[in-house]
């Protein structure tokens, strides 16, 4: 086992730099002078002489050679300073230590709620194979998975929003100033986060549990007298859980992409919605950084799984 | 003394069903994959004759009057600038299908020969590029687009570009692990024995076994690929103004939702079909092909 783990985080380090290096050089592909979109936001750029530019261009430290700018640069992250945002002249770092903890918050709980409901509903679907609540589980998970998610989010807006005024259709509460309200406002965004996740992991775990029901022990642990709860839970669920855990993992980055979209719907002041600001007023420091650590975090959510795969199925480990 | 049935001295099996035969069985047998197949081919068959189909010219302000409701004339309404809300719809296709398919094609050529390459060399080639495309899929496939898109700059070639290279890594990750269990074959070391090159070997024998799962991960992929495309429009990035996008349409419907909800939903409904469609055909195939595959893609 531990050897599986070292290797997986060697490996994980190595992926770590080629992501660094991804990030690098793609904002360094981008279509004009970094300096230049600079001033034009901050000052006029035809009043500013060009020793002026070049003394700008110093002290962003822009006249390095490439190598030593990439170093500069990561040097800099692990100090935390991941720059400095033209559009909010804010240090990046604080932006998105604010808005970061917003996409999370309602991240965590779609990935939550998809996760144990997509699992029983996945567990149910599986069990009671073609009876009526089968019938019903898995036609709504081919839904789930089709659905784009600004139609379910319009759809909800549409319905619980407008027509029955229910919910607040836009805004976010931090849950410690107003417990209520907050989750009130966060039950549509939640919604539409956790739909695809959640039907992802219920047709997985349903395929995975019919193909472990079938198995020789299940069988036997039936003949053996156990009741269906220990059959199910112990012997069937445990063994049927290893490819979903999987696909749990991908869901980071769903919830991610998903963000882009919910927040700018439901005006949230996440990092998602802080993304497409930064891309559409050409921020590129902070669209860097956000890129950079949403890389990150996927990374390490998915070493996690693959460590906890080994530890689950010793065949992965020794494979 | 008994008449020997056949060299083996067994009752020969009866003939095997054509692969094409058992294809067909197969593939047809589910009412959902059949109607997947109709939708595509319906869909296929309205984009490309879409300027003979749509009613009005979709691009045309002031066909009817400002937002109206779906009526005889327009059948699904108008939007703000009085353009027909159908005409845009029957070109949107044009822009969904055009994205899909040819970022599967460009994200195949290029993620196919990779993963290729990389599990039939080993070794150090397979560490650099596996590693790659790890790297490539650390970054969420819609952020992934959002950036390229914005470091392009707009426009549909630039999204299909950055959805190409999104969408890449998950070629490469199939093809180098059907690659892996095909390289084990006798008839590979008996390729490598009668010193067929490398390149040979990866084209003649290796890439057509790995095929389908391949093939029906591009089918998978479109209707993901159609979803991630009216995402970015959605957001505005991608299909620039006039042109008909789906998601560009639910952005700017969604300001209508009290008096004129199909504005937003007649393209949501759209997409979803489509994107059912594609999964419906997908899962076809790969029981089809190869039910094995069934639970990995």
């Amino acid at each position: 086992m531990t050897t599986y783990i070292i290797r997986r985080l060697i490996q994980a380090v190595f992926v770590l730099i080629l992501v660094t290096l991804m990030v690098f050089f793609v904002m360094r592909l981008l279509p004009g002078d970094p300096i230049v979109i600079y001033v034009a936001q901050t000052a006029q750029l035809e009043a500013m002489p060009p020793e002026m530019i070049d003394q700008l261009r110093q002290q962003f430290g822009l006249d390095k050679p490439l190598h030593i700018q990439y170093i500069n640069w990561i040097g800099n992250i692990f100090q935390g300073d991941f720059g400095e945002s033209i559009f909010y002249h804010e240090k990046v770092g604080k932006l998105m230590l604010e808005k970061f903890p917003v996409t999370l918050h309602i991240g965590i709980v779609a990935m939550v709620l998809g996760a144990v409901l997509g699992l029983a509903a996945g567990l149910l679907a599986a069990i009671r194979r073609g009876k009526w609540l089968d019938k019903i589980i898995t036609p709504l998970t081919y839904i789930g998975i089709t659905i784009p998610i600004f139609m379910l989010a319009i759809l909800l807006i549409y319905s619980l929003g407008l027509k029955l005024s229910w919910l607040p259709i836009t805004g976010y509460t931090s849950p410690f100033e107003d417990f209520w309200l907050s989750t009130r406002q966060l039950i549509m965004p939640v919604i539409c986060l956790a739909v695809f996740s959640l039907a992802a992991n219920a047709r997985q775990m349903r395929s995975s549990m019919l193909e472990v029901i079938a198995q020789d022990y299940i069988r036997t642990a039936w003949a053996k007298g156990l009741s269906e709860r220990v059959v199910v839970v112990k012997h069937a669920m445990k063994n049927s859980l290893i490819p979903v855990i999987t696909l749990i993992g991908l869901g980071v980055g769903m919830v991610f992409g998903g963000s882009v979209i919910i927040e700018t719907i439901f005006a949230i002041p996440g990092v998602g919605r802080l993304m497409v600001s930064s891309i559409f007023g050409q921020d590129y420091v902070v669209v860097q950084a956000i890129t950079f650590v949403m890389a990150v975090i996927v990374l390490l959510v998915n070493l996690i799984v693959d460590i906890s795969y080994g530890w689950l199925d010793p065949r992965i480990r020794y494979g | 003394m008994v008449e020997e049935k056949s060299i083996t001295g067994f009752e020969e099996a009866p003939p095997p069903l054509s692969e094409w035969r058992r294809f067909r069985r197969v593939f047809f047998s589910r009412g959902v994959v059949v109607f997947g197949l109709i939708v595509l081919v319906l869909l296929l068959l309205v984009a490309v004759f879409a300027p003979w189909i749509a009613p009005y010219d979709p691009y045309e302000m002031g066909v009817g009057k400002s937002l109206e409701n779906p009526n005889a004339q327009h059948w699904l309404g108008t939007d703000i600038i009085g353009r027909d809300t159908l005409s845009r719809l029957i070109y949107g296709s044009r822009t969904a299908l055009m994205v899909g398919f040819i970022s599967v094609g460009i994200a195949g050529i290029f993620g196919i020969p990779l993963g290729i390459i990389a599990g039939y060399l080993g070794g150090f080639t397979n560490s650099i590029i596996m590693r790659a495309m790890d790297a490539l899929l650390c970054f969420p496939m819609l952020i992934l687009a959002l950036v390229l898109a914005a470091v392009l700059g707009g426009g549909i070639q630039n999204v299909i570009i950055a959805l190409s290279v999104a969408t890449l890594p998950g070629y490469a990750r199939v093809a180098c692990g059907v690659t892996l269990s095909i390289r084990e074959n006798d008839y590979i070391l008996s390729g490598q024995a009668m010193g067929s090159s490398d390149k040979r070997i990866m084209l003649k024998h290796i890439l057509p076994n790995a095929f389908p799962p391949l093939i029906v991960l591009m089918t998978m992929q479109l209707g993901a690929l159609i979803l991630a495309e009216a995402g970015l429009s959605f957001i505005g990035i991608g299909i620039e103004p006039p042109g008909a996008a789906w998601g560009a349409m639910v952005n700017t419907g969604r300001n209508y939702l009290r008096t004129n909800p199909e504005l937003a939903f007649a393209p949501c409904l759209a997409i979803m079909l489509v994107v059912f469609a594609f999964n419906m055909v997908g899962d076809g195939l790969r029981d089809a092909l190869d039910p094995r595959l069934r639970g990995l893609i």
